[in-house]
């Protein structure tokens, strides 16, 4: 049976972080109450598509899901239970914040389904949180992440974050300790992007960002301290104990079919990628659109036109050559990386004679490895992967 | 139409200091003279290239024919002759001003008379044009008209107390000056029945017409069929069409006799051969002279420019060709560089006339440049007895076979509030001027006279006089000659390899504190490579200053959200666009902005 992954948009959020340019923003409870509503008619619509296929995991993300009452996450969940066909070992992940989930509310979340939770933590440092506007400090999180355990989660994301306003190596190396002695299941470490249009971009001058040989060594001690600890990178920024990989994750990596629901969510399916609207009217639009629509099926270009008249964004029928090139920079993100059979059997051609410039050129320069018919990255490869990942680029 | 009565015809011009409001004036003496309703009159109707617009400055002369119903009751033709407002296009404001017989001075209220107020209304009078003045914003709070008037009295020495108190802007006393142009400007002279004798002061090209000429006729006429030869060129043509100009529009008539501005098409294709300053007269019947005043215009400023993307190289000679159509002043000549490839190098009036050249291959014809550092035209004496004159720093000859060199040197003029004199003559000592005097306007302004080697000029100058003086300083310059001077060739090596395209010309004693700057200023504008990039600044082999630009280590893009792999791609696409964008030196890739950016490198 066919596979998919569903992502499910909730755009709100108790305050917008200084760094944060996500489609998220407050919202009063009628507002989230509506939202929803299309939320559930939009699932069912998309599902007369893919409701046959095998969903194998679900992730809620924001904004900050948690900020909805569970009563309406009982519902959307419900609605997808509906219409498409959960594997039996579904993988659905929950973001959420710190301060926005209370006992019950977790309790709820195991009571319906939801296997995993990412919490966005970001720093255990106060000073840190407040330069970036979050809403918590390090003891709500704690209690958030002990409430969770209590209620049952054993697949706990913590989300972290280097290069904060005022963060030293030092700071964020008592981050990394604190976070490794709590024994998660998983640990996203970014760094942080200044944005344009967000606040702490346009304000970065009243800032004080860690120098480069400062960035360089926090972005150096994650993955030595993560590794230490027990836990083996997966993706370039992605961590996990054996065994408790994202796998929600890897489906977009490995070029999986996945379809978004909500504000802005993104899809690919069948090597078709869409974008919903990001304005709410023009959603609003959309979903009835689809309910007015004659049936389609998937398939080939009445699916494209169909998805065109709906009105969703930047609708692109992935070429051979796109889908090679997503191929390799989404498949060379994982630690594994990619495998030449792999790329012979889905476009029958060998990877060395189309990639052969820049896979001479790396493997040389030593930014890329490879093991029989794998090739990844290596240590310094994932520093610069930019540099590779463009060449990939036809 | 009936004939025109040459003495109700009036030619004339404005000229002022930039800023002043020329061209806000132009526009209300158009609206005011009835010949297009405020509906349609779009701000600024003479400046009508975009980038003059933008830039608010005039840079090709534009005409009008207007026509102005009197106070005592006659109907005037008045010719308004645009002209260019900087120092670039002295020549071509000087051929403009022929073309008239009256000038209005504009003086801003507020800030009096200016360095360019200066050298505008000298040129004027040098023409023998009447002048006389009238002083704009008058509505600005600041505005002190009586000091303005007793200023131009003082310093131009041209009467002021009866000059009109007008707002461009919001149209106050634009009637008052009408009149005066009425009373104050002379109609013009000569007589039909003269041999032709016509001023070309501005021609451009149309792909339909050929060359369009804009002359002044001096003496006689011309007509359909006449058979003309411009007399310093030597080219001649039957003229085709005649005709006055029209707000933005030709406009065809039968005849343009003497006193009359006009337009002639004649199936000229080349403008080279309606040089600006040339005298059209007619084959069968000429004049006995030319008119006084024609000169060949030299370029002052060089510099290579290279298309962005070498494939590109046929589009951008196509485009300088089709530029020069309409700009006989710009001069160019293929040439190559080992680190740009194929390009060009082009000879220029001065900065901006450069600054606006390539605007214009950008933006009109859509090319992408890199261009390098402007050069002035030095004069190479060589031991065995040969001069050349070096536009390219690359071509310089080897230091033993100089005999010595000379640089072209300006005499400068610079119009500054008191309490700035100090940072002035300091940039000025910095860039090597040599002090001649200081006049006192009055009490608060001073005009100070220096002369100034052209190459420290044409590259910030104009940028550190304006931060230096808070935006108060005004500046104006003509060339004066040319002097012996301790010069020496500035290398840069990027990664051990000299790079052709950065080596410039500068004096001895500046060049370790131009080369330590320009090697910081490349340091930040090389990207990290996967390898050190050390950055040198040589001269005659000799290392006189390093930067490195230290190995990249760090490049990860981690955040990818909800999927959203298209944005994803894009970035690392705008990634790989940027790096399109790089010359390849050896095996660095310098982004183009670094060849310019060693222009500026002032620190004021």
């Amino acid at each position: 049976m066919k596979k998919i992954s569903l992502y499910v948009h909730i755009p709100f959020c108790e305050k917008k972080c200084f760094y944060c340019d996500f489609l998220s923003a407050p919202a009063s409870v009628e507002e989230m109450e509506y939202y929803v509503n299309y939320l559930l008619r939009e699932i069912r619509e998309q599902s007369l598509f893919y409701g046959d296929r095998q969903v194998v995991s679900i992730f809620f993300g924001g904004g900050t899901p948690s900020i909805l009452s569970s009563g309406e996450i009982v519902r959307i969940l419900q609605q997808i239970r509906n219409c498409f066909l959960l594997a039996e070992d579904v993988e659905i992940t929950l973001e959420c914040n710190p301060g926005t989930v209370t006992s019950e509310k977790l309790y709820d979340y195991i009571a319906c389904g939801i296997n995993r939770l990412s919490i966005g933590l970001q720093s255990t440092d106060d000073e840190e949180l407040a330069r970036i506007g979050r809403i918590h400090d390090y003891a709500a999180f704690l209690k958030t992440y002990s409430l969770a355990r209590e209620a049952g989660f054993c697949n706990i994301n913590i989300d972290l974050m280097a290069g904060l306003p005022g963060q030293s190596a030092a700071s964020y190396m008592r981050t990394l300790e604190r976070v490794t002695g709590l024994h998660p299941e998983h640990i996203s470490a970014y760094s942080l992007i200044l944005e344009e249009g967000t606040w702490l971009y346009v304000n970065q001058s009243s800032y004080e960002f860690p120098d480069e040989e400062e960035d360089r060594k926090m972005y150096r001690l994650t993955g030595e301290r993560l590794e230490e600890a027990g836990f083996y990178r997966y993706e370039i920024s992605n961590y996990a104990r054996e065994g408790w990989e994202c796998r929600h994750n890897k489906v977009y990596w490995r070029r999986g079919d996945y379809a978004g629901f909500g504000l802005g969510a993104s899809s690919m399916v069948s090597n078709i990628r869409w974008k919903n609207p990001e304005a709410q009217q023009d959603y609003v639009m959309c979903v009835k659109r689809m309910e007015d629509a004659q049936e389609c099926t998937l398939a080939g270009s009445a699916f494209v036109k169909y998805l065109c008249k709906t009105g969703f964004h930047e609708v692109q029928v992935l070429t051979r050559e796109e889908q090679m090139e997503e191929f390799m920079f989404l498949g060379l993100r994982l630690t594994e990386g990619v495998d030449r059979g792999e790329f012979k059997r889905l476009f029958g051609e060998c990877m060395d004679e189309i990639y052969e410039k820049p896979i001479d050129k790396f493997l040389s320069a030593g930014l890329l490895e490879q093991e029989g018919e794998r090739l990844r990255l290596t240590r310094r490869g994932v520093d610069l992967s930019n540099v590779v990942f463009t060449e990939f680029l036809f | 139409m009936a004939a025109i009565d040459q003495s109700k015809i009036r030619n004339f011009c404005i000229v002022a200091h930039i800023d002043h409001g020329k061209s806000t004036l132009a526009d209300r003496i158009i609206e005011k003279t009835g010949l297009l309703t405020s509906r349609e009159m779009q701000a600024q109707i003479l400046d009508n290239m975009d980038l003059e617009r933008e830039r608010g400055i005039t840079i090709k002369a534009q005409t009008v024919r207007i026509v102005y119903q009197a106070k005592d009751g006659n109907e005037y033709i008045f010719n308004l002759i645009d002209t260019p407002g900087h120092v670039d296009f002295n020549y071509e404001v000087s051929r403009s001003l022929a073309a008239c017989d009256g000038a209005i001075l504009v003086v801003d209220a507020a800030q009096g008379i200016e360095a360019q107020t200066l050298a505008n209304v000298y040129l004027a009078l040098d023409h023998d044009l009447d002048v006389f003045p009238v002083i704009n914003k008058i509505d600005l709070p600041s505005a002190d008209p009586e000091r303005v008037k007793n200023e131009i009295e003082d310093v131009i020495g041209i009467e002021a107390q009866d000059a009109p108190l007008i707002s461009a802007k919001n149209g106050i006393g634009i009637e008052e000056v009408l009149e005066a142009v009425v009373k104050k400007i002379p109609a013009p002279g000569g007589s039909p029945d003269n041999p032709l004798q016509a001023l070309i002061f501005d021609s451009v090209y149309d792909s339909y017409k050929g060359v369009i000429v804009f002359c002044r006729i001096m003496e006689g006429r011309v007509k359909k069929g006449t058979r003309i030869k411009m007399m310093a060129t030597g080219a001649w043509a039957e003229v085709v069409e005649v005709g006055y100009f029209g707000a933005g529009q030709f406009i065809p008539c039968d005849e343009l006799t003497a006193g009359m501005v006009g337009y002639l098409t004649a199936s000229i294709k080349n403008v080279k051969d309606t040089a600006v300053g040339d005298t059209v007269t007619d084959m069968d019947r000429p004049c006995e002279k030319p008119l006084p005043g024609y000169k060949k215009v030299n370029s002052m400023v060089y510099c290579g420019m290279y298309p962005a993307d070498g494939a590109k190289y046929p589009d951008l000679r196509d485009a300088l060709e089709k530029l020069k159509l309409n700009d006989a002043s710009l001069n160019y000549e293929p040439e190559t560089s080992i680190a740009l490839g194929f390009g060009f190098r082009c000879g220029f009036l001065g900065l901006l006339h450069l600054e606006i050249i390539q605007e214009r291959l950008e933006r009109e014809y859509n090319l992408d440049l890199v261009t390098t550092a402007p050069s002035v035209i030095y004069r190479v004496h060589k031991t065995n007895g040969e001069m050349i004159e070096l536009t390219n720093p690359s071509n310089l000859p080897d230091p033993s076979e100089i005999d010595y060199m000379e640089e072209p040197v300006v005499s400068a003029e610079i119009m500054v509030t008191t309490e700035f004199i100090g940072p002035i003559m300091q940039l000025c000592q910095e860039r090597r001027g040599r002090y001649i005097s200081t006049e006192y306007i009055e009490a608060s302004r001073a005009l100070l006279k220096y002369e100034l080697p052209l190459n420290e000029i044409i590259y910030d100058f104009f940028d550190a006089l304006k931060s230096r003086s808070r935006g108060y300083a005004s500046f104006d310059y003509e060339l004066k000659g040319y002097e012996q001077s301790k010069l020496v060739k500035l290398d840069i090596l990027i990664n051990h390899d000299e790079v052709d395209a950065l080596s410039f010309i500068v004096h001895a004693d500046s060049a370790y504190e131009r080369g330590r700057k320009m090697c910081e200023k490349l340091k930040d504008e090389i990207p990290r490579h996967l390898f050190e990039i050390p950055i040198q600044a040589a001269v005659g082999g000799k290392i006189i200053a390093r930067e490195t630009v230290k190995a990249m280590r760090k490049d990860v893009l981690a955040k990818c959200y909800g999927g959203d792999i298209t944005r994803k791609k894009k970035l690392l696409e705008k990634q790989k666009e940027g790096k399109k964008r790089m010359r390849q030196v050896g095996n660095v890739e310098i982004p183009q902005s670094a060849f310019m950016s060693v222009l500026k490198l002032d620190d004021g």
